[in-house]
């Protein structure tokens, strides 16, 4: 049995069709919905032989197979490569990439880490920011949404509230996608992203060592737990990388894609101006129409069967988050972005025990600059064409032209 | 049925009848009881869907796993000794009465 993208050839399972079709080419990345559409369609799974993997798009099979921790595992890796065949690009993540029990110990203390509790002593400090960026995109009228605001607010709060002593916003950035791509196959995206590995790699290590983090900041408190014996040094230091591999671009992800549905969506933001309660959901809302993480891998660790399908040990198996959050059959109009919907069971942030483990934060950050934006905001108009960036794993903007009109007092 | 008195954050009380089989959190939800936010879907992943168990029902709603333990020692309203993630609680014939309140916060 061969090797291809770094994991077993299998081969199709019975019953299942095989689609001749590039999940990562360009036009299908920057414009995925039709794809999901047309991938749900065709079956509870399919086989796609370029990449020799099963990919599932409709909701219930996705969430059973991103969810069932213990038939399909994450410790060989979220991506296409499979790390019982071959080396990943970097040290596995301690909490992504790692089944229980090793899984359990960790996410706990990840869990502590990004609290309601934690995230509530950071609301003020959280709000005060958005508060002044959003009054300063407001002053500026047209903006591009995406460097303006979408990467500038995490960029600015998270090395805050994780006490880093330096940072640089780019460094995160550039990080954040390489993470995200290295999940692909090997692309021309994923060869993008890696090669700025060379600086960027060597300088984010460096910040992850204890000397360099703020007492009283998360990352300080990581390090607590090393003190206590509950983790080593060392991956007390990977913990924290965690924290600046998935906390930025994500969040990056979820503030543009939000202006994006509020712009798309004018009757939705007058709705929401009337109501403010709704924050919350209406971003619940964003993850679920556009889903930030368009996809991730498992892995099955024996044989085994979903929806009558006979899976084999060793298949990788693509799960189209994005395309279950827009399933017909679980969701009602579900091309339509609405913040009244119960939007409960999106998969935007994963499902079970390997669910976004800041998922708090997110939500208290892309709260505050809604809630900024909700007084300070009468109006959001597209002045562009907004540009998606293609990634591997992320769906995200690359510009968003805007107009902000300013709420009279 | 399992009826469900509840005890709300701005003090009123009342009750619902839940099917057996689904968790506290779904029928909460369900009956649109304010202040259970439960954005996770009941993953455990966010602690947004705390309640106050009665002390006198706390040992019918089961054990409280490892996990679920540590994300009550960092809720939004500080943990109460009747404090539980109610997506942890299935319902059942023996909660039938089941006695609970809802905290001040959830995020």
């Amino acid at each position: 049995m061969g090797l291809i993208e770094g994991h077993l050839d299998v081969g199709a399972p019975e019953g299942v069709p095989i689609w001749d079709i590039d999940p990562y080419a360009t036009d299908v990345l920057e414009n995925p919905i039709e794809f999901y559409r047309e991938m749900r369609a065709k079956g509870p799974f399919v086989y796609i032989p370029r990449y020799a993997i099963l990919a599932c798009a409709r909701y219930a099979q996705t969430k059973e197979v991103f969810s069932d921790h213990e038939r399909f595992v994450s410790s060989r890796g979220v991506g296409l490569v499979d790390f019982k065949q071959t080396t990943p690009w970097r040290p596995p993540s301690i909490i992504l990439e790692v089944d229980p029990p090793e899984h359990t110990r960790v996410r706990r203390i990840m869990a502590k880490t990004l609290s309601p509790k934690v995230m509530r002593e950071q609301a003020s400090l959280l709000q005060s920011i958005a508060d002044q960026m959003v009054a300063e995109v407001v002053a500026m009228g047209e903006i591009d949404g995406v460097a303006d605001l979408a990467e500038r607010y995490p960029t600015t709060v998270f090395p805050r509230i994780l006490g880093l002593k330096k940072s640089n916003g780019r460094h995160l950035l550039d990080y954040g996608a390489m993470v995200f791509d290295a999940v692909g196959p090997d692309n021309e995206i994923r060869r993008a992203s890696l090669s700025k590995g060379e600086d960027v790699v060597p300088w984010i290590m460096k910040q992850c060592e204890r000397d360099n983090l703020i007492e009283g900041g998360l990352g300080a408190g990581i390090y607590t737990y090393a003190d206590s014996g509950d983790i080593s040094e060392k991956e007390a230091g990977l913990l924290v990388r965690s924290l600046l591999s998935a906390g930025v671009d994500t969040t990056v992800t979820g503030i543009g894609s939000l202006l994006y549905c509020l712009a798309e969506n004018p009757e939705q933001f007058e709705l929401l101006k009337d109501n403010p309660k709704l924050a919350r959901s209406a971003f619940e809302e964003v993850l679920r129409y556009t889903a930030p993480v368009h996809s991730f891998f498992r892995t099955s660790a024996g044989d085994t069967e979903v929806s009558g399908i006979k899976i084999q040990e060793n298949t990788k198996i693509l799960c189209m988050l994005g395309a279950a959050n827009r399933d017909e059959d679980h969701w009602p109009n579900a091309d339509k972005y609405d913040v009244t919907r119960d939007v409960q069971g999106h998969l935007g942030m994963g499902a079970g025990i390997h669910g976004c483990v800041g998922q708090n934060l997110a939500r208290a950050e892309v709260s505050a600059v809604l809630t900024a934006i909700l007084a300070q905001v009468d109006k959001i108009e597209f002045t562009g064409t907004a540009k998606w960036r293609p990634g591997n794993s992320i769906r995200a903007l690359a510009s968003l032209p805007i107009k902000l009109t300013k709420k009279e007092a | 049925m399992v009826n469900i008195r509840i005890t709300n954050t701005n003090g009123t009380e009342q009750s619902i009848e839940s099917k057996a089989g689904m968790s506290l959190m779904e029928a909460l939800r369900g009956a649109n009881i304010d202040g259970i936010v439960a954005e996770c879907g009941g993953s455990m992943s966010c602690a947004t869907c705390h309640v106050v168990v009665d002390t006198d029902w706390l040992t019918a709603t089961g054990e409280i796993s490892d996990m679920e333990d540590d994300m009550l020692d960092c809720t939004a309203t500080d943990r109460d000794p009747g404090s539980r993630l109610s997506c942890q609680i299935e319902l059942s014939e023996a909660l039938d009465g089941l006695q609970i309140s809802i905290p001040d916060n959830q995020f």
